[in-house]
């Protein structure tokens, strides 16, 4: 007789959205959002009001977003302990962008990932010196550079 | 969830790295503490590369905030219980 096997929850990610200034993030976030969805991974998306709204625009039928929330929110959930995730993806292209992902690194349990993007990428990259797996482009408009690398990481395969 | 729009404050730098803050409350300030990110101060959870320093001057409260699109601003309100609540956390270390 085989063992019952318990089925175990599906798998989660945060994405955490910097400042929607640099045109890639959207493009990415989508594009990230969908991967891990086709991998069985749960992904929440939480960014400011402007971040999340870039979003919600681009995909009226929600065929790629599932939930989103405020990003003060998100921090405070996880924070007190109320909510974590197996996977956080920090999107940086600005100092604030380093500030939120070392947050996370030390409030949330999950595997996380920076997507380091825009045109200080390599002097950003430099000042992230806490533990995370970095993913980094030179990317500004075209969202590609960025997307190679990620697609060689493959996150939602961990 | 706190709203730091709440609070009574005073911005002393806007615009700063997470490390000008640290420098500016440790050169500036007759006492300080370091906090870890996500430490509550006025209801508000603290955002920033550890250790975070956070000063205290008298009745005053002295705190980074940051917002994705705006970096961090360098906070000063004044609230005494709260000056206190930091001076106890830093003696009890």
């Amino acid at each position: 007789m085989e063992p019952d096997t318990i089925a175990q929850p599906p798998k989660t990610a945060l994405l955490v959205l910097g400042c929607p200034q640099v045109p890639v993030q959207t493009s990415i976030a989508l594009y990230l959002v969908s991967r891990l969805k086709s991998a069985g991974i749960t992904p929440v998306i939480a960014g400011n009001k402007a971040a999340n709204t870039l979003l919600v625009v681009a995909d009226p039928d929600r065929h790629y977003l599932g939930e989103i929330t405020d990003l003060d929110r998100a921090v405070a959930q996880i924070t007190e302990k109320k909510r974590d995730f197996d996977q956080c993806f920090v999107f940086i292209h600005n100092d604030a962008g380093i500030s939120y992902a070392a947050t996370m690194g030390v409030i949330s349990k999950a595997t996380l990932y920076v997507l380091v993007y825009g045109e200080h990428q390599e002097d950003i990259v430099q000042q992230i010196t806490f533990p995370c797996i970095k993913m980094a482009a030179k990317a500004v408009h075209n969202p590609l550079p960025l997307k190679k690398v990620i697609d060689e990481v493959a996150p939602w395969a961990a | 969830m706190g709203c730091v729009e709440a609070l009574n404050y005073e911005i002393l730098i806007r615009g700063a790295s997470f490390k000008e803050c640290r420098e500016y409350i440790r050169s500036h300030f007759p006492e300080s503490i370091d906090v870890e990110p996500g430490f509550k101060i006025f209801d508000v959870h603290t955002i920033g590369v550890p250790p975070i320093a956070v000063g205290i001057d008298g009745d005053f409260v002295i705190f980074p905030y940051t917002k994705p699109c705006h970096g961090t601003f360098l906070l000063r309100v004044q609230d005494a219980e709260e000056a206190a609540r930091l001076r106890v956390l830093k003696k009890g270390r």
